[in-house]
C-alpha cells in the first residue's frame, strides 16, 4: 500500500522488528515497499542488528539513524525491539510506538520477556503487532490497551466471551500482570 | 500456554525454538484439520500460528498452496472461538487473496461487521477493507459510515484507519464520509480523534480553505491525544506556509498556537511544535528563541531519543541561523562525549557550523580526542563539516589543514581516507595560501598509502598542481619514490606525473629525463611504454627543447571522446591494413551526465582526474558542448547555470534548461525526459521565441533524434550576442516533436507519428548569469591589491524590505557573486550590516564588492555599494545591474 511521503502527512511506521540476541527474526512486520524482497528485509535487519548490538539499550530507549531512516530500539533480556520510521518522522512518536509494543509484550508474557517465551506465545506477538500498527498507521500506543485487546482472546476456550468489552479485557490483562508479579 | 511441537528431549540445547525443524510441506498437511467436521479450535489456532511463522520467516506459498490454505481457513468461520477468529483474520490479511477468492469470505466478514462483539466488528472492518475492491466497497459503505461514529473507540478507529488506506484507491467513495468523519473528530476517545483528524485532512488536503478552517476551529478547541496534537501542528504549519505567500507583513497567523504547544505536557507535542517553528519560512530570531530554549532543555535530557531529536533539529537550524544556536553551544559541547555516537556526531557538526573564528582551535582539540573512537561513517561527516568550516574561515586553514593531515595518518578505511583527500584537494583549489602545505601533506600520505586508487589520484593531481608551485623540484623525490616502491599501476601514474613536471618546468627537464630513462627497465609493460612515449614526446634524445603546445595538450588535455564509445569502436575494429582512426569514434554522449547532477548536490567531486574519477559538472558540460560541432567554435565556456525546471513536477514531459554562457554566445541546453511509457518522441526541438530578448539572435539548433521513455536526452539552441554587452532577456519556449505510440508489451514503436507541441515555461538570461562565484581567501588583501583605480562607489535606496537579511540575500542573488568570510549571515536584530562579495565577470575579470546596508525603523533599507575590479567598464556594469 502506498504511503504518501508528504511531510505534513500522518506519522507513519516503516517496520517493526522483534529479533533475538543472534539477530534472527522472532516476528517482523514491514509496512512499505522499501524492502521489496525477503533478501532486502533480511539485509536491513542484519545491518540494524549489527549497528545496535554493542549499545546499551536496556534502561533507556536508544536511537540510531541510517539509510535515511530513524530507528528507535530497546533490548529486554535476549529480545531486541526495533521501530523504524522515515527521515522526517517525529522521533518521539516512534518512541511512543516502541514503548507501547514493549509494554504490551511485557504484559502478555507476564514479565518473562525472552526469546523462548515470545516464540511459545508467537500468536500473541503477531496479534500484538496487528493491534499496534495497521499498514503503517499507528493504531494504538498504550501498552495496556494493546495487551488488553490481545489478551481477550486467550481466555479459556469455550467460555462465553462474545459480550466481553474492552474494560473487561483490560481487567484480565491487569490480573495476568498481578498474578505474574505475585508468583 | 500452547506448545506447537513436542519439546525435544535435548532440552539444554542452546538455540531452543518451538519451531525447530518446521517444514512448509508438513504444516500444509496439518492445515487439513481446518476441514474436520468437529473443529478443534486450539489445534487450528496452532496451525495458523505455524503458517504465519513460515510467512514471517520469508517462506512463500505458491498460488495453489495459498488458495488451498485460504479455502480451508474460510471453514473456520463456523467456530465461535474468539481467539481462533482473530487468527483467521490475521492469516486472511497475510494471504491477500485474489478478488475472485475474496467473494467466499465477504459474507462471513460482513456478518462479523454487524456482530454484537466489538472485537469482531473492528477486525472484520480492517480485514474487509484490506482485501476488498471498489465494487464491494459500495455494498459495505453504509456499515462503514456507521462504524465511524460507533460508540466503541476500537471500532471507530478501525473504520477510520481503513478509510485512510482506501482513500488511496477509492477516493470518491471515502470523500462521501466527510460528515461522519467530522463527527468523529469531536470524539472523546483520544485515538479516534487522531485517526479522524488524519482522514479528514487527507480528504480535504487539496482544498486550502477547508484545511484552514479545520485548523482554525481545532486550534481553539481541545485536542486530546498527543498524536492528534502533532498532526494539528503539522497542518497548522502547512496553513502558515501557504498563507505567508499572500501576506508579506504583519504577524504570522497561528504562531501563538505553535508557541503555546511548546508548553504542552507531552514531549512529543513540544518537540513537534519546536521543530515546526524552526522550519517556518523566513523565521525571525524572535520567533525562534522560545523553540530553541525548549530544544536546549532537551539536550540535557536523560533520554537518548530526546537528545537526538533536539540535536538533529538544532543541527538543521544551524545551517540557516547559526547565530540562534550559539546559546546551546555549552550543552552541545558536553554531548561530544555522548554514548550514542549519532548524537555525538550531530553535536560536533552543529558546533562546527555555529563556531566562530576564534573558537576553531579549541574545538579542533576536542574533536581530536573524539575522532579515535567513532566509526568511519561518522568521521566522514565530521571531515565534510571541517571542510566547509575551512572554506568559511580561510584564515584558519593552517590548523584545519593540520587536523586533516593528522587524521590522514591514522588508521581508516578507504571511504574515510578518500573523504579526507578530497577535502584537502578542495581546500588547495579554493584557498591559494593552503596549496603548498596541502600538496606536501598529500605527498607524505602517498609515502605510506595502501590504496592504489588514492595514490594514482593524488599523483595525477600533483602533476597538474605541482609544476605551478614556487619550488616544483621538492615534489620529485616523493614521486620518484613511488616508481621504486609501488605496484605497477601506481608506478605508471608516477611516470606520467614525472613527465608533466618535465613538460612544464624546463629547468627540471634534464633530471626528469634521467629518471624516465631508468623507468625503461621496469618489468611492467605499461610503465615501460609510458616512459618511452614521454621520452619521445618531450624530446628526451638529449636536446633540451622548449615543450611545444601540442605536447602540453597531449599531457594535460582531457580525452574528448566518451570512453564507452571508444570502447565499442575498438571492439568493432577489425585488424586490417587500415589504421584505427580515433576521429571516427562518435562523440555524441549517449546517456547524459544527469546522474552527476544528482550527486553534485552532495559534495563537489574533488579529483577531476580522468579516467577513473568522475569529472566535475562544469568539465562534463564543457566536454559535452565541445563535442557538438556547431558549438565548437564558441570558444571557452565561461559559466553553466544550475538546471532550471521548465515544467511542473510530474507532468508528461519533464524539461529543464541549463544556460551555458560564452563570450559571444549563449547556449540553452534542454534536458528532456519522457515520462510516458507508451510514447516515443522523435525530432524533439525547442522553439524559442526571443522577441523579448532583442539583443540575442538565434544561430543554431540541435534537435534530439529520439527520446524514449525514461531516458533523458538533450536538445540545444544557441544564440549570438555582442561581446562585452550585458545582454539580458526573457525567452518563451515550446517543445515540438513527433509522437509515436509504443506497444508496451513489445516495446516497438509504430511507424507513423503525429506532430505535437508542448508549452514550457519561460527562461531568462539575467545579469547574474555573467558572473562566476569565485571566493577569495583573504578579502582585505585582495581588495588592497586591486587598488582604488577602478573603484566605483554609489548609494542606493532599496525601499521597504521584510528584513535586513532578506535585502542582503536579494542583492547577493542579483549579482550572483560569492559571499566571503561568512558575511552573508546577518546578525539577529542588527540595524546595519556589511557584506563582502567576490566573483569573476565574463571576460575573466576579477570583481570585488563591498556592500554596507542600513535599515531604519520603517524597514527602509539603504545600501552603499563599492566595487573594485580589473576593468573600469566592469565596475560600471556592476552598478548598472544594481541600478536597474
Amino acid at each position: 500500500m502506498a504511503i504518501p511521503a508528504r511531510r505534513d502527512a500522518c506519522p507513519t511506521i516503516k517496520n517493526v522488528l522483534l529479533l533475538d540476541s543472534g539477530g534472527r527474526r522472532v516476528a517482523v512486520k514491514y509496512y512499505t515497499d522499501e524492502w521489496p524482497t525477503n533478501g532486502a528485509k533480511l539485509a536491513f535487519e542484519r545491518s540494524v542488528f549489527l549497528k545496535t548490538q554493542k549499545t546499551n539499550a536496556r534502561t533507556e530507549v536508544e536511537i540510531v539513524m541510517f539509510e535515511n531512516n530513524v530507528v528507535v530500539y530497546k533490548f529486554i533480556q535476549d529480545l531486541h525491539f526495533f521501530v523504524t520510521g522515515g527521515d522526517y518522522e517525529n522521533e518521539l512518536a516512534l518512541d511512543a510506538v516502541l514503548q507501547g509494543l514493549s509494554d504490551a509484550v511485557t504484559l502478555l508474557l507476564r514479565g518473562n520477556v525472552d526469546q523462548r517465551e515470545a516464540l511459545e506465545n508467537l500468536n500473541m506477538m503477531f496479534l500484538c503487532l496487528d493491534e499496534i500498527i495497521d499498514a503503517g498507521m499507528i493504531l494504538e500506543t498504550d501498552g495496556n490497551m494493546i495487551a488488553g485487546k490481545v489478551a481477550t482472546h486467550n481466555m479459556d476456550d469455550g467460555a462465553p466471551l462474545s459480550e466481553q468489552t474492552i474494560s473487561q479485557a483490560l481487567a484480565t490483562a491487569r490480573e495476568h500482570l498481578t498474578r505474574s508479579l505475585l508468583r | 500456554m500452547a506448545q506447537f511441537v513436542k519439546k525435544d528431549d535435548d532440552r539444554d540445547e542452546e538455540e531452543y525454538s518451538p519451531f525447530l525443524g518446521i517444514e512448509k510441506g508438513s504444516v500444509l498437511q496439518e492445515a487439513r484439520v481446518f476441514n474436520d467436521p468437529q473443529l478443534d479450535s486450539r489445534r487450528c489456532s496452532q496451525v495458523i500460528t505455524k503458517l504465519l511463522y513460515l510467512l514471517n520467516q520469508g517462506e512463500t506459498f505458491t498460488k495453489v498452496e495459498a488458495t488451498e490454505v485460504f479455502f480451508a481457513v474460510t471453514k473456520l468461520f463456523q467456530s465461535k472461538d474468539i481467539g481462533l477468529r482473530r487468527m483467521v483474520y490475521l492469516i486472511i490479511k497475510e494471504l491477500s487473496p485474489s478478488s475472485d477468492e475474496v467473494i467466499i469470505v465477504t459474507s462471513s466478514l460482513m456478518k462479523d461487521m454487524n456482530s454484537k462483539t466489538d472485537v469482531y466488528r473492528a477486525n472484520a472492518i480492517r480485514v474487509l477493507c484490506r482485501i476488498t475492491d471498489g465494487t464491494l466497497l459500495t455494498q459495505i459503505e453504509r456499515y462503514l459510515k456507521q462504524a465511524i461514529v460507533d460508540k466503541n473507540p476500537v471500532v471507530a478507529s478501525a473504520a477510520l484507519v481503513s478509510g485512510i488506506h482506501l482513500l488511496q484507491t477509492n477516493p470518491e467513495i471515502v470523500k462521501r464520509w466527510s460528515n461522519e468523519v467530522q463527527e468523529a473528530v469531536q470524539s472523546r476517545a483520544a485515538l479516534v480523534q487522531f485517526h479522524a483528524l488524519a482522514l479528514l485532512h487527507q480528504i480535504r488536503q487539496n482544498d486550502r480553505l477547508a484545511v484552514s478552517k479545520l485548523v482554525t476551529s481545532l486550534t481553539r478547541g481541545t485536542v486530546r491525544s498527543p498524536l492528534a496534537q502533532c498532526l494539528l501542528i503539522r497542518y497548522t504549519s502547512q496553513v502558515i506556509r501557504e498563507s505567508s505567500m499572500n501576506n508579506q507583513s504583519g504577524d504570522r497567523p497561528f504562531y501563538d498556537y505553535l508557541e503555546g504547544c511548546l508548553r504542552h505536557k507531552a514531549e512529543m507535542v513540544i518537540f513537534e511544535a519546536a521543530r515546526a517553528i524552526t522550519e517556518l519560512n523566513g523565521v525571525t530570531s524572535r520567533e525562534l528563541t522560545p523553540a530553541i530554549t525548549v530544544l536546549q532543555l532537551f539536550l540535557s535530557s536523560s533520554k537518548p531519543v530526546l537528545r537526538f531529536a533536539a540535536v538533529r533539529t538544532l543541527n538543521k537550524v544551524a545551517m540557516t541561523h547559526p547565530m540562534a544556536v550559539t546559546n546551546c553551544n555549552i550543552d552541545m559541547e558536553s554531548l561530544i562525549s555522548d554514548q550514542n555516537r549519532s548524537i555525538a556526531t550531530l553535536a560536533i557538526t552543529t558546533l562546527l557550523k555555529t563556531g566562530n573564528e576564534s573558537g576553531v582551535d579549541r574545538l579542533m582539540k576536542q574533536i581530536t580526542n573524539f575522532m579515535s573512537d567513532i566509526a568511519d561513517e561518522f568521521k566522514i561527516v565530521v571531515v565534510d563539516a571541517i571542510r566547509s568550516l575551512c572554506l568559511k574561515f580561510p584564515l584558519k586553514y593552517r590548523s584545519l589543514m593540520n587536523f586533516l593531515s593528522n587524521i590522514l595518518r591514522e588508521e581508516g578505511g578507504f571511504e574515510y581516507k578518500k573523504a579526507i583527500v578530497d577535502s584537502i584537494v578542495i581546500l588547495i583549489r579554493d584557498i591559494p595560501d593552503a596549496k603548498e602545505s596541502g600538496l606536501l601533506h598529500l605527498c607524505e600520505f602517498i609515502e605510506d598509502c595502501e590504496f592504489t586508487y588514492l595514490s594514482t589520484q593524488i599523483l595525477h593531481f600533483l602533476g597538474v598542481e605541482g609544476p605551478k608551485t614556487s619550488d616544483p623540484s621538492k615534489y620529485i623525490r616523493y614521486i620518484y619514490n613511488r616508481v621504486i616502491l609501488e605496484n605497477a599501476t601506481v608506478r605508471a601514474s608516477a611516470v606520467s606525473t614525472l613527465a608533466k613536471f618535465g613538460a612544464m618546468v624546463d629547468s627540471l627537464k634534464p633530471r626528469i629525463f634521467i629518471l624516465l630513462r631508468r623507468c625503461l627497465y621496469d618489468n611492467d609493460d605499461e610503465v615501460r611504454d609510458r616512459a618511452t612515449l614521454y621520452l619521445n614526446t618531450l624530446g628526451g634524445d638529449g636536446s633540451v627543447v622548449e615543450t611545444d603546445k601540442d605536447v602540453k595538450d597531449f599531457l594535460f588535455g582531457s580525452l574528448d571522446i566518451p570512453l564507452v564509445n571508444l570502447e565499442t569502436s575498438l571492439k568493432n575494429y577489425e585488424p586490417t591494413e587500415e589504421q584505427f582512426d580515433i576521429s571516427s569514434v562518435p562523440k555524441e554522449v549517449k546517456s547524459q551526465p544527469l546522474a552527476e547532477k544528482k550527486s553534485a548536490g552532495k559534495k563537489p567531486t574533488a579529483l577531476g582526474a580522468p579516467p577513473a574519477a568522475p569529472t566535475s559538472t562544469v568539465d562534463a558540460y564543457e566536454k559535452l558542448l565541445s563535442s557538438i560541432p556547431e558549438f565548437s567554435t564558441f570558444g571557452q565556456l565561461f559559466k553553466s547555470s544550475a538546471p532550471v525546471e521548465l515544467t511542473e513536477a510530474e507532468t508528461e514531459y519533464a524539461v529543464n534548461v541549463v544556460k551555458h554562457i560564452f563570450d559571444k554566445h549563449v547556449v540553452f541546453q534542454y534536458n528532456c525526459t519522457n515520462t510516458i511509457p507508451e510514447q516515443l518522441l522523435e525530432n524533439v526541438i525547442v522553439v524559442v521565441d526571443a522577441s523579448e530578448a532583442e539583443e540575442f539572435a538565434e544561430v543554431a539548433t540541435k534537435p534530439l533524434k529520439a527520446l524514449p521513455y525514461d531516458t533523458p536526452g538533450q536538445t540545444f539552441v544557441a544564440f549570438e550576442k555582442q561581446e562585452g554587452v550585458l545582454a539580458v532577456g526573457r525567452f518563451s519556449n515550446e517543445l515540438k516533436f513527433i509522437v509515436k505510440e509504443v506497444d508496451p508489451s513489445t516495446g516497438e514503436a509504430e511507424e507513423d507519428g503525429v506532430e505535437d507541441e508542448y508549452q514550457l515555461e519561460d527562461s531568462e538570461i539575467v545579469a547574474a548569469d555573467y558572473m562566476l562565484k569565485v571566493g577569495v581567501s583573504n578579502f582585505r588583501n585582495a581588495w588592497e591589491s586591486l587598488g582604488p583605480d577602478f573603484e566605483r562607489i554609489d548609494e542606493y535606496g532599496l525601499g521597504p524590505r521584510e528584513s535586513l537579511s532578506e535585502a542582503v540575500n536579494a542583492v547577493i542573488n542579483l549579482l550572483g557573486m560569492q559571499p566571503c568570510e561568512g558575511t552573508e549571515v546577518v546578525a539577529a536584530n542588527s540595524r546595519s550590516h556589511s557584506c563582502l562579495l567576490s566573483g569573476v565577470y565574463i571576460g575573466n575579470v576579477k570583481v570585488l564588492v563591498r556592500l554596507s546596508f542600513g535599515v531604519d525603523s520603517s524597514k527602509e533599507v539603504a545600501m552603499k555599494l563599492a566595487v573594485r575590479s580589473e576593468d573600469e567598464s566592469v565596475s560600471d556594469a556592476i552598478h548598472e545591474i544594481v541600478a536597474n
